[in-house]
């Protein structure tokens, strides 16, 4: 670039003016992706000569590139990486020209790389996918793709490379982008351009060719410098994550962040997440001035009106455009940890400026990242991809991630080793009725270990019963709690040593902090279950008395208890006789004060395995059947 | 109303939400401050980071006692003007003991008076994360850095085992003693730099800008005589040139380029034209293939 005839202040003031476009490219080594760089950096003149002549003598010892400049060599930074001859990592890369100043995110192509093509797809607003012209879609142009989607960019440029080798032909080009169409309309990329070109000769990189003159498009560069990508930004759903409290002195008390997406005007009423108090925008400050408005991603400070309690963590919204405010979600989540996951963990959760703890329920499948093919799998390992369910300690104020990709965003840090184990993408909230249980196959391998050093035999000699679970199913007011508190007064008077389990005790103390939605009531009963089981390891009978609406519950239930110890008992009770048993509850869901009661609003499914059926008209004689129950199968007494 | 910044604009963006960032999630955070044109950049960023407040951290000088003494000049009046809170820290011992580059060489010197002072300082304040005003674009083993750097107990860095980085969601998390180096500009380029310095009227160390100064050519490159300390057989060769730094250091270990550039608009102008990348003046860069490396994995940046 020669600027002796340039008047240098014009040049820089132009200069400061250019906006920036954040791109990823796609592709391997083979497929000449470092010398697309490398040529796009070097024809911008923005390669330096002293690097150049470092890469001389770089190149002819190590290089593979022959006699000609390897290219590649100007981007593996990491003597370990020059040595294989790959890149390992994700590499940043600048160059500018008179229009924009670029980034680019440098990844590696192969699939045990995929963690790294994550990372630099997660800034990217462009992505550049490298075909060989030789081998046009193959399996790893699938899985960059997919990656590419998976991650929300929105603009694809599909680069046919090698186009020398094949002479330059159209055919080739529209077969490649035939197949490529067809392939990428099942995934959700809305800009797709297909540029023909060979990096090596620089053919449609920097300067239009001529050697293809049937291409009527621009080369790559000309089309990098021109896309437009400022309406990519989500600037409809205001959210302001509150990042800082800043409180210098007690005069001024204001709310910095970067704004994540829509616009925040002065006199705006907004609204505070979790606390839902309202107020109105005083001021928008910044070291330079004040504002009238702020958008993303712009770092500003907020004053309001009046004094309300706000924290790190904390969201500006607009009172009619709320973000999801929730605790359960569906989420894609990308495997990024050595270490493979493990559901019984309680992970930190980072979304924004909020952290909280957060516990993976669920992997509903994994994605074969070569045939995008579901499979269903128990967890995740590393470079996997995967939907799973997310619980959170506190709710999270989030959006899809198709609609925004900073408040659809989170990662998942290891509470031990703290590091960043999974990065993830909601989906959205989970319709709570189609909520997962929490009992996993990991708690049943849990279950299978810890030993006592007293036989069951000796509990059994000692107390003359078997350490067994009575539990109780039926709708709410079906009269489970009668029965069970007048057969725990009968099985004591008798001389068995019995513990009662009930709702109400469980919920004061051990189980408070959970709700009465469904996964919380699996929860709850899930960790009655854990009780029931320690119980009876001793030697202890134990009755339960709650709803456990459907039989994957109850199933799960005595999978953790033991199937053998597990005697299920149904009080089967009409909905009416509930009803006038128990009103109170009743009333309240018919007024539509709460919600989630079996038999209601959530299906309460008849057990179809149920040791024994009573009518709850008939609790004298149903104490006896059970008597009878439990004298027959030995349970009590033993002997 | 188009909603769009200039790259400049985007880039202080999202270094102020860097810079936030670390002081809501470190409890005792410091910013290191090496007198050159990219720390100054960094405490303006931080300046506006807190604006009305004051930046609530310390600024931390590690000095090797050979700094240029306008260097040391500009930090004492600039920190003074501006109400900092500046810690100089340097190595003692090394001191007393008389190391330097022209008595030691340049390795043992930097490890000594750069590297081990740093680590000492650090140590010494208990400080859990350390912002550096290094860019990816500087040299090759940069481009890979994070943003959020993790150090272990020893302030090592493994390229091996960095933590993924991805939106603008930064991992803070340190066990005891573990801590974070964080990079603000590294997605800045030298010419952002200088745009922004320009841009923002930011005051910057006179040796960036030409002037006649005494110097010494050795292997090339021209070391310029800062004081009675250069080998008086050294100093005797010492010749007027017009010259300036692109990258300002230890005296003995930075070389100067002649220029005739006296304001941002000449740097700028002669960068362009004069194509050489800004650390080729650093003499330490010289010793070995991925020096820089090296010295990153013992803990220097």
């Amino acid at each position: 670039m020669t600027t002796q005839n340039l008047d240098i202040k014009a040049f820089l003031d132009q200069d400061q003016k250019k906006d920036l476009l954040r791109l990823l490219t796609c592709g391997s080594v083979d497929d000449g992706k470092s010398t697309l760089i490398g040529r796009l950096m070097f024809d911008s003149k923005m390669i330096y000569e002293d690097q150049l002549s470092a890469l001389e003598r770089d190149s002819k010892r190590i290089g593979h590139a022959g006699d000609e400049i390897d290219y590649a060599l100007l981007l593996d930074g990491l003597k370990a990486e020059r040595e294989q001859g790959i890149t390992i990592d994700v590499a940043y890369r600048y160059f500018s020209t008179a229009k924009r100043k670029f980034i680019i995110a440098d990844t590696p192509g192969h699939e045990q790389y995929t963690r790294n093509m994550v990372t630099g797809a997660s800034t990217a607003n462009l992505a550049i996918v490298l075909i060989d012209a030789r081998y046009g879609v193959i399996t790893q142009t699938k899985r960059h793709t997919f990656i590419v989607s998976l991650l929300g960019i929105k603009h694809v440029v599909v680069a046919i490379n090698k186009m020398d080798l094949m002479d330059f032909s159209q055919e080739v080009y529209e077969k490649i982008k035939a197949d490529y169409e067809s392939f990428v309309a099942q995934l959700d990329i809305p800009d797709v351009t297909f540029i023909p070109m060979s990096a090596l000769k620089g053919d449609n990189v920097v300067e239009k060719s001529e050697r293809m003159p049937w291409y009527k498009g621009t080369s790559v560069l000309d089309f990098l410098e021109n896309i437009r990508i400022v309406s990519d930004r989500n600037f409809t759903d205001m959210r302001y994550p509150v990042q800082f409290v800043l409180r210098p002195d007690i005069d001024f008390r204001g709310f910095s962040a970067a704004v994540a997406s829509g616009i925040i005007s002065k006199g705006d009423e907004i609204l505070v997440l979790p606390s839902y108090k309202k107020s109105v925008v005083k001021s928008i400050v910044t070291y330079d001035k004040e504002l009238d408005q702020a958008f993303p991603p712009q770092s500003v400070t907020v004053t309001l009106a009046d004094e309300i309690d706000i924290s790190r963590g904390d969201m500006l919204v607009h009172p009619d455009n709320l973000p999801r405010v929730e605790r359960h979600f569906e989420a894609m989540l990308v495997w990024m940890d050595e270490k493979p996951m493990n559901l019984s963990t309680q992970f930190y959760i980072k979304h924004t400026s909020n952290t909280t703890k957060a516990r993976i329920d669920l992997v509903k499948y994994k994605t074969d990242v070569n045939s995008l093919e579901k499979m269903p799998v128990e967890f995740m390992q590393l470079n996997e991809i995967g939907r799973v369910v997310i619980t959170t300690s506190k709710p999270l104020f989030f959006d899809p991630y198709k609609k925004n990709r900073q408040t659809g965003s989170f990662i998942l840090i290891d509470p031990i080793t703290h590091n960043t184990s999974a990065v993830g993408m909601i989906i959205d909230k989970l319709d709570s009725k189609n909520l997962a249980s929490r009992i996993t196959d990991v708690d049943k391998e849990k279950i299978a270990a810890g030993q006592s050093l007293i036989q069951t035999e000796d509990y059994q000699n000692k107390y003359n019963q078997k350490g067994e679970t009575i539990w109780i199913t039926g709708l709410h007011g079906s009269g489970k709690n009668e029965l069970a508190f007048s057969l725990e007064k009968k099985l004591f008077d008798n001389g068995a040593v019995v513990v009662l389990i009930d709702g109400s005790s469980v919920r004061s103390g051990l189980s408070r902090e959970l709700d009465f939605t469904p996964a919380d009531r699996d929860e709850n009963q899930r960790r009655v279950a854990h009780i029931c089981k320690i119980l009876n390891d001793q030697g202890i009978i134990a009755i339960a008395s709650f709803i456990s609406r459907n039989d994957s519950l109850r199933n799960q239930l005595a999978e953790i208890i033991g199937p053998n110890r597990f005697h299920l008992f149904y009080m089967d009770a009409t909905l009416d006789y509930c009803k006038n048993n128990k009103p109170e509850l009743y009333d309240l869901i018919e007024q539509g004060k709460t919600q989630y009661l079996p038999g209601i609003d959530l299906e309460y499914e008849v057990p179809q395995n149920a040791k024994l059926v009573f009518k709850p008209e008939e609790n004298s004689q149903n104490i006896e059947k059970v008597l009878d129950y439990l004298a027959a199968n030995k349970v009590f007494p033993h002997h | 109303m188009e909603y769009s910044l200039s790259n400049l604009r985007e880039l202080e963006a999202e270094a102020i939400h860097i810079i936030r960032e670390v002081a809501a999630e470190f409890e005792n955070p410091v910013m290191l401050y090496s007198i050159g044109k990219d720390s100054s950049v960094m405490v303006r960023l931080a300046e506006k980071a807190f604006y009305p407040g004051k930046v609530p951290f310390p600024l931390m000088h590690i000095d090797s006692k050979w700094k240029f003494r306008e260097m040391v000049e500009f930090r004492d009046n600039y920190a003074k003007e501006k109400g900092w809170n500046l810690i100089v820290h340097y190595n003692e011992e090394g001191y007393k003991n008389g190391i330097g580059p022209f008595t030691h060489g340049s390795k043992v010197h930097t490890d000594v008076m750069k590297t081990q002072a740093l680590l000492a300082g650090l140590n010494k304040y208990k400080f859990d994360a350390a912002f550096g005003g290094a860019r990816r674009d500087e040299e090759k083993s940069r481009a890979k850095e994070r943003i959020f750097s993790f150090r272990d107990k020893f302030h090592q860095w493994d390229p091996k085992n960095q933590r993924p980085e991805l939106w603008n969601i930064y991992n803070a998390r340190v066990q005891k003693g573990e801590s974070i180096r964080v990079f603000p500009i590294s997605n800045w380029t030298e010419l952002d730099i200088w745009q922004y310095i320009r841009l923002e009227n930011i005051p910057i160390v006179p040796l960036y800008y030409a002037k006649e100064r005494p110097v010494v050519e050795v292997d090339g490159n021209l070391i310029m005589v800062d004081d009675e300390r250069m080998p008086a057989e050294m100093s005797a060769k010492a010749k007027m040139r017009k010259v300036r730094f692109r990258t300002l250091g230890c005296y003995p270990l930075t070389g100067a380029i002649e220029s005739n550039a006296e304001t941002i608009e000449e740097i700028v102008e002669e960068m362009m034209t004069v194509t050489v990348s800004e650390r080729t003046t650093r003499v330490i860069d010289f010793d070995q293939e991925g020096s820089m490396e090296q010295k990153k994995r013992e803990g220097y940046f």
